[in-house]
Order: structure tokens, then sequence, then C-alpha cells
């Protein structure tokens, strides 16, 4: 028993550290944009297509396809941005939130569809050699594709951290969430750090693609799926918090992997839909946010 | 004003004529099942539209009413139980589901409550999925008749759209379109926030679940999660922002041009009609608030105003 505990632990924390990865690029885009793109589980399909394209076209090992995944997708959210998200910067806040959440419907619908042009409905996923392969210490088994999960995540969430503390053009970034008018009165433009962030945020979720493509499998319907997860990450986490979205990514991974193994693995899903629904009624600033003043 | 008014009311008893008449006159079950369809839609983007165009609160979980609509129906009817009693139980169902969320669910605001509904309808496809895994088949297929059916949502839709419009132009549906400008605003007047929303989705959830119970009766086979899947809400919201919320006419409008512009791009193109109404749809939320509707009312204000000006520019 102790043993198993522990598997469902570890399982939890390394499917988990996916999920955070997944919320990463949401949360970074809904911190500073207050754009909720609700179309990002499709950002995250199109970063698995890229990396199957370039496993079985280029043989390239998908773990060295994530710089690649992630360009594309960042130009594809700067393309995005340019030409949708926008126009939607000037409106008061309330009707931005919701007029860019429709706007985000309507572009899940599209890139599905468009998906399903190009690649058909069929469920694909990479292969490697190294898929089956895991350690076990004390009893516990530790797959090497799952804590690769754990390793991307954390890269990702430092490397995003120090861009943020450190340089300029993070440190405008982060004046631009905490007042963007005074941000602008200081000679910051506000429109390089929205394209900025949104670009990021889509490349983040194009990095977290080729791990789903590794672990999972993709097909053009999945987007509805993953963007929930990220949605469910970002509010245990708290709404706009960077590390906030790995102890959330934590939870969510936990509470599915304890669903599977104490009821049934079909009620995963379920579990980390209504831990998200009591969270939003009962603690909407996020499990370990602060209410706002 | 009195003529306008005179010409729409007989305008609306010719096509009221036409459609009562359509299923005698025009015998191809393939065009009485593409009317069927227009129906359907018309009556869910509608009764989206209560709750999310007049009272402003995006649903995005309109397929669980129209979901539980058609579960209790199909196990009810298909149990023995007579149709007509499954289809209102259908109905009662969708308000019982509507009373149980509603409370909490309207202590999100805005967004939150955009995706709190979102997740909840999620909860309830994946959940009937795990419990009926199986397809469910109509027995008593020897005497399927499509005429009932397609009277059925005939009258269905007129309830819905006829509902709506009393709905709205009473007390009540003041006090929801003062909630969708202002909440705050709103209760300052005394006018009960809660109230409102509580009734607009109680009205909005029984119409989905009603039609939930026609598309029970009418689909021979089906999953039964399938009606809780997320384009039970997407496609008539997008036909009601695409014709215009916050009218009566809009969700009308948007579910005919929907199913037509289907139909054109099957036969030409193929499925493209869901990207085509995605980009359509992106528009009309950024540059055309209104819809349809009120790009109508653009083109009509132009059209009296230009000989106007015309004149003017000779002065």
């Amino acid at each position: 028993m102790p043993a198993s505990l522990g598997q469902i632990l570890v399982f939890g924390i390394l499917v988990g550290a996916l999920y955070g990865l997944v919320a990463l690029g949401l949360s970074l885009v809904f911190g500073v944009t207050k754009i909720l793109n609700v179309a990002h589980g499709e950002l995250v399909m199109i970063g698995g297509y890229v990396s199957l394209w370039a496993f079985s076209t280029l043989g390239l090992d998908p773990y060295l396809s994530i710089p690649i995944s992630f360009a594309v997708l960042f130009l594809i959210g700067a393309f995005l941005y340019r030409l949708i998200f926008s126009r939607t910067v000037k409106l008061p806040e309330e009707t931005k939130i919701k007029n860019t959440l429709l706007v985000a419907f309507g572009l899940s619908v599209i890139l599905q569809n468009l998906a399903l042009r190009i690649w058909t409905a069929d469920e694909r996923g990479i292969t490697a050699s190294y898929i089956g392969i895991a350690f076990k210490v004390l009893g516990v088994r530790f797959p090497v594709v799952r804590l690769a999960n754990l390793v991307v995540a954390v890269f990702f969430l430092v490397a995003l951290q120090l861009f943020l503390r450190k340089t300029y053009t993070g440190k405008a970034i982060r004046a631009t969430v905490q007042n963007w008018e005074a941000a602008s009165l200081v000679g910051i433009d506000i429109h390089k750090v929205y394209l900025l962030a949104f670009a990021l945020g889509a490349g983040l979720a194009g990095v977290a693609g080729t791990l789903v493509a590794v672990n999972y499998s993709i097909q053009p319907s999945m987007g509805l799926t993953w963007t929930l997860k990220a949605l469910i990450v970002m509010v245990l986490g708290g709404l706009g918090s960077i590390p906030g979205t790995l102890v959330g990514g934590l939870i969510l991974g936990v509470t599915e992997s304890a669903t599977s193994f104490f009821i049934n693995s079909n009620y995963r899903e379920i579990a980390g839909l209504i831990l998200f629904l009591l969270v939003l009624i009962f603690r909407p600033q996020g499990l370990f946010g602060e209410k706002e003043g | 004003m009195k003529k306008n008014r005179i010409i729409s009311i007989s305008l609306l008893i010719v096509a009221l004529i036409l459609m009562v008449l359509l299923p005698v006159t025009i015998k191809k079950d393939s065009t009485i099942n593409l009317v069927i369809l227009v129906l359907l839609y018309m009556t869910l983007a509608s009764s989206w539209n209560i709750l999310g165009g007049y009272t402003g609160q995006t649903n995005l979980g309109h397929a669980a009413f129209f979901g539980i609509g058609s579960l209790t129906t199909r196990l009810l009817w298909i149990d023995g139980v007579p149709f007509f009693l499954s289809f209102l139980a259908g109905g009662v169902a969708a308000i019982a589901l509507a009373l149980l969320i509603g409370i909490p669910a309207f202590k999100l605001r805005g967004v939150y409550f955009a995706i709190g509904t979102l997740a909840l309808a999620q909860i309830l496809n994946l959940t009937v999925g795990n419990i009926f895994p199986e397809m469910s088949y109509n027995p008593a297929l020897s005497d399927y008749q499509l005429i009932p059916r397609y009277y059925l949502f005939l009258s269905l839709a007129i309830l819905t759209i006829g509902s709506a419009f009393f709905l709205v132009n009473s007390r009540w549906g003041l006090g929801m379109m003062a909630v969708r400008e202002g909440e705050d605003a709103a209760e300052s007047l005394g006018i009960s926030a809660l109230k409102h929303k509580l009734l607009a989705l109680i009205v909005s959830a029984f119409f989905a679940g009603l039609v939930g119970g026609a598309f029970a009766y009418y689909h021979v086979s089906y999953y039964l999660n399938m009606p809780f899947g997320p384009e039970w809400t997407f496609d008539p919201m997008m036909m009601a922002y695409i014709g215009g919320t916050g009218t009566i006419i809009g969700p009308i409008i948007g579910s005919i041009f929907f199913v037509l512009l289907k139909q054109l791009l099957v036969w030409n193109v193929g499925e493209y009609h869901l990207i085509i109404f995605g980009v359509l749809f992106i528009l009309i939320v950024l540059f055309l608030p209104g819809g349809l509707v009120e790009a109508w009312k653009k083109i009509k204000v132009h059209l009296r105003s230009s000989p106007g000006k015309k004149i003017q520019s000779f002065s």
C-alpha cells in the first residue's frame, strides 16, 4: 500500500508538471494582457503536430524539436495577436475580457476545423524508442518520458521567471501588468509588450504540445480538454501567478491520479472539473491567492 | 410606424402559413429534415439568447440543459412512458438543473460565469458518457414518422420565440436588460440582479430542455452523451451573435443562415462551413456587435439618408 500511494503521488506530480506547463502560457497571457485565450488548447494541438511532423519527416527526436515548436507557435501567436486580439486592447476591461473570450472561441472553432482538414481526425502520437523505459526506486516506477515533463516544465518556468525579473524587456512586461497607463507614460510601448506576451504564451503552448504528443496522443478535437486543464490549473494556482501554475498543475495531477486509483480512471477529468468549480465558487482568488482589496 | 407594423405582422402570418403547409406541399424527406434542423437550432439559439443576449450572462454550458432534456425524455420514452409526458419531463428536468446550479453559478460574475458553466456542461458530458457508454436505439423504428416530428419542432420554435418576445417586452424583460447594462446600477434602482438572472436562466433552460426532448424523439440512434457536447453550446451561440444578440429576430436569422451556409458548402467545397462561420463570428464580435440585424439597420439608414445628402450637395 505505501508503495502504491507513493506511485500515485509520483505519477500525479510527473503528469501535473505537464499540466503546469500547459497552463503557463495561458496564465502569462491572461496576467499581462487580460486576454482569456480559450483557444490555448488548439495552440497546444498545433505544437504537437509540429513536433510530429519534425519526427516523421526529419526523424528529429521530439525533445530536440521543442525549439521548433516554440518558434512556430511564437510566430503564430504574434500573427494572431496582430490580426485579431490587438483590436480589443482599447476596450474597458470587463468588455475586453468578455469579447476576447468570444473571439478566442471563434478562433478555436476555426483552428480545430482547419486541423481536421489538414491532418484528418485520426489520433496520432510520437513513438520514440525510449517511450516504454522506466526505472524503479523503492518500488515506485519513474517512466523517463514522464520525468522529462518535470525537467522541461521546471526549465521553462525558471527561464520565464528569470526573463521577467532580470531583463529590461521582462521588467517592462511586469511594469505593464502593475499599471499600464503609468507604464506607457514612462515610454513603454504597450502594444509591443502585449504582442510579446501573447507570442510567448503561444510559444509555451507549442512546447506543451510537444510533450502532449510524446506522453499521450494528439488529434484536432483535443483542444477543449487541454484548455479546460489549463483553466483549472490557472484558477487553482491563482490567476496570473507564474509559480502558482506549477503548484496548480501538481494539485490537478495528484487529484487525477488519486481518482484513477481509488475510483475509476474514467472519472479523473470529472474530479478535476469539480475541483475547479468548487474553487471558483468558494475561493475565486485561487487556493493561495490573496483576496483583492 | 403603423404601416410598418401591419407589414411585419402580415409577413409573419404568411411565414407561419408557409411553415405549416410545408410538409404537405413538399413531400421530400430531405427538405423536411433540413427545415427540422433549422427549427432545432432556432429554438436553441433563441433560448440561449434569453440569458446570453438579453441578460448579458455568457452561458457556455447551454448544452447541459439541451442534454439533460434529451436524456430524460429518451430514457422515459424508451421505457414506455407516453411521449408527451416524457417530453414535458425533459423540460422540467432542465428547470431542476437550472435551479440546482443557478444560485452558486450566479455567485460568479462575467467571465467566471462563462468558464464555470463551460466546466459544468463538460462534467455532465463526461459523466453521462461514463454511465451510458452504449448507443441508444429507437425500439419502435418500424412506425417512425417524420411529419409529427416536424410539427413538434415547429410548435416548439413558435412557443420559444413567442415566449421570449413576451418575456422581454414585460417588466421582467426590462429588468433583465437593466442587469445586462450594469448590474450595480440595476441593483441601486431596486432591481434584484439575482432574481432576474435566475428567471432568465430558468426560461432559457426550460426551452433548451424541451428541444432536447424533441431531439430525443427525432433521432433514431445516438450516444446519450452526444447532446451534452460543447458544439450544442457554441453553434447556437455563434448563430445568436451573427444574427444579433438581444433581439428576437437575430437568432432566427442566424440559424437559417447557418444551415443554409452549411448546405451550400457541403454541396460545393466540403465541410468548410464551421471555418467560415468562425471567421464571421470573430468579425461580428469585433466590428459589428449587433450582428446582421444591426448591419441591416445601418444599410436602411444609409439608403434613406443618401438622397438627402445629394440634395445638400447641390445647394
